[in-house]
C-alpha cells in the first residue's frame, strides 16, 4: 500500500481510509454538513462526498446521472476491468437499469423474509455454539471470538460451500474491501484465487445439484436461459462482499455500544421485546457502510461541477447523523420511535440481505446478552477500526462481569 | 381512513410489516403490501402512522 498524505481539510481534500475518518468520522461530517455539504478530492482520481440526508437521497435516487458500475472507490475506473455495463462485476449492485431490475427480481426471492425467517434457528444454533465454545472464560473479544464467525458460516450455508472454507472467505472480503489503493492489474491478479475457488465450487454443483443458492443460480432462468458463468460469478462475489463484512461490523459495533452504555445493556436484558427496535438504532448509529457511484458525465449538481467518471461516494451513515432528519440525531437512542435510517441504503439499490442482516443481528445480540448480561471493555485502547467502505470494530477485547 | 403502499416506492425495507404485522405483509420479492382494503379505525390508525414514520421511502401513504 502506499503512504499518503494525512488529509488537512476534509472539505477538500476528503480520504475515507484517513486514519482520523477510520477511528471516528462522526465529527469529520458533522463539520462538513455545516460547511461543505457536498465535499470533494481530487483522491482516486476525483470524488465527491454528500454528507447530508438530502444530499446522499438526491443522488442514491438519480440512477440517470449516476452509475453503479462500481460501487468501492479505488484508483481505477470501470472501463478498465473485466466486465462492461450493464451487468457490471457483481450483478445486481454494479447494475444499472434497465437490467439491474431484471438481475435483482432473480435473486430477490432468496432473500425476502419468506425465504430468510426460516433460518432463525440455525442461526440461534450457531451463535450458541460460539458461546458455547468460550467456556468461562471471563475475557472474551467480542468480535474475533464471535461478531466475525457469524455472518460467514450463514453465508457459507447458504452458498453450500464446505465449512472448512470460512477462512478463505474472510481473506477474499479483506482483499476487495480493505485494498483500496491497489493498482488495477494487482487487483485483478488478486481476484484470481477468488475465481479459481468459485470455479471449483460451481464445477461441484453442477456435478451434484444441491438445495442451496449456488445450485439456485446455476438453475435460474434469465430470458429462457441459465445466466452466465460471469453473471454467477459476480453474484456470489456480490453476496460474499455484502454479506459478511457488512453484517460484523454493524454486529461489533452493537457490541462495543453495549459493553460501554451499561444503561442500555440493562434496558434490552430486562425488557428482551426491545431487541428489534433496538437493531434499527444500531442501524441508524453505526451504519457501518458507504456506496458509491461514479457520475454519468459532466454535470452541475447540488452546485458542484461534478465530471464524468468522478467518485460520489454516499454518505449512508452520515444521512443517519443529519439533524435535519433526525431528532436528536447525534443521541443514541434504544427505544427511538420513528427511524427513518438509511442503512441499507435508499432506492433502487436498497441493501438486498437487509431481512438476513436484521436477523442476524437481533439473535446474535439476542444469545450474547442471555450468556453475558454484564461485560465491559477491557482495554478501550485496543479498539481498532476497519478501513474502507464497510466500517466497524475489528477488536473488542471484553471482560465479562458477575 | 385508508393505508396503501405505493409500489413505486417501496423497495422491501419490510418496516411497515415488522412493525404492524396486522396491517401489513410480505410478497415473494419480499415487498411491503396492505392487508385487506387498507381500512383504518382508531387503533389502527396510530400503527399505520407507525409503520409510515419508519418507511426511509415514504411508500407508506395514509389518507385520513
Amino acid at each position: 500500500m502506499t503512504i499518503k498524505p494525512p488529509v488537512d481539510d476534509f472539505a477538500t481534500d476528503w480520504d475515507h481510509t484517513d486514519p482520523q475518518w477510520v477511528n471516528d468520522p462522526y465529527p469529520i461530517w458533522e463539520d462538513l454538513r455545516d460547511r461543505c455539504p457536498v465535499a470533494h478530492t481530487d483522491r482516486y482520481g476525483g470524488g465527491w462526498f454528500p454528507s447530508t440526508h438530502e444530499g446522499v437521497s438526491a443522488i442514491a435516487n438519480d440512477t440517470d446521472h449516476f452509475t453503479s458500475r462500481t460501487v468501492i472507490v479505488n484508483n481505477g475506473r470501470p472501463g478498465e476491468e473485466a466486465l462492461p455495463a450493464p451487468i457490471g462485476v457483481a450483478p445486481p449492485i454494479t447494475s444499472d437499469p434497465p437490467f439491474h431490475q431484471i438481475a435483482r427480481r432473480l435473486i430477490l426471492p432468496a432473500f425476502s423474509p419468506g425465504a430468510i425467517n426460516p433460518l432463525e434457528p440455525q442461526i440461534r444454533a450457531l451463535c450458541v455454539n460460539l458461546l458455547d465454545r468460550l467456556g468461562d472464560s471471563t475475557l472474551v473479544n467480542g468480535s474475533s471470538d464471535y461478531a466475525q464467525n457469524i455472518p460467514p458460516a450463514v453465508i457459507r450455508q447458504m452458498l453450500g460451500f464446505p465449512e472448512a472454507d470460512e477462512e478463505i472467505f474472510r481473506e477474499i472480503i479483506h482483499m476487495v474491501a480493505e485494498t483500496v489503493d491497489l493498482a488495477v492489474d494487482e487487483r485483478e491478479l488478486a481476484f484470481e484465487p477468488i475465481i479459481e475457488y468459485f470455479t471449483v465450487q460451481i464445477e461441484d454443483h453442477r456435478a451434484t445439484p444441491r438445495d442451496d443458492l449456488t445450485s439456485y443460480l446455476l438453475d435460474v432462468e434469465l430470458g429462457g436461459e441459465k445466466l452466465s458463468v460471469e453473471h454467477v460469478f459476480g453474484t456470489m462475489i456480490l453476496l460474499l462482499i455484502a454479506g459478511i463484512d457488512t453484517t460484523w461490523s454493524a454486529l461489533s459495533a452493537s457490541l462495543l455500544h453495549l459493553a460501554t452504555h451499561p444503561d442500555d445493556l440493562a434496558r434490552l436484558v430486562n425488557e428482551p421485546d426491545l431487541m428489534p427496535v433496538a437493531v434499527e438504532e444500531f442501524l441508524r448509529f453505526y451504519a457501518p457502510v458507504t456506496m458509491a457511484r461514479l457520475v454519468k458525465q459532466d454535470i452541475d449538481y447540488l452546485g458542484c461541477p461534478m465530471k464524468e467518471d468522478d467518485w460520489i461516494l454516499l454518505g449512508f451513515p452520515a444521512a443517519n447523523r443529519d439533524p435535519a432528519a433526525f431528532q436528536d440525531a447525534e443521541k443514541f437512542i434504544i427505544d427511538r420511535r420513528e427511524n427513518r435510517h438509511l442503512a441499507f441504503g435508499l432506492g433502487i439499490h436498497r441493501c438486498l440481505g437487509s431481512n438476513l442482516a436484521r436477523l442476524e443481528m437481533r439473535v446474535a445480540l439476542e444469545e450474547f446478552i442471555r450468556r453475558y448480561p454484564r461485560f465491559e471493555l477491557a482495554d478501550p485502547g485496543a479498539v481498532t477500526w476497519a478501513a474502507g467502505q464497510f466500517r466497524g470494530p475489528r477488536n473488542l477485547p471484553f471482560r465479562i462481569l458477575a | 381512513m385508508r393505508v396503501s403502499i405505493d409500489a413505486e416506492r417501496c423497495q422491501g425495507h419490510g418496516r411497515c410489516f415488522s412493525l404492524a404485522p396486522s396491517l401489513f405483509e410480505f410478497d415473494d420479492l419480499g415487498s411491503g403490501v396492505v392487508l385487506g382494503d387498507g381500512t383504518l379505525s382508531d387503533e389502527t390508525l396510530e400503527l399505520a402512522r407507525l409503520a409510515q414514520a419508519n418507511c426511509p421511502e415514504h411508500a407508506v401513504l395514509i389518507e385520513e
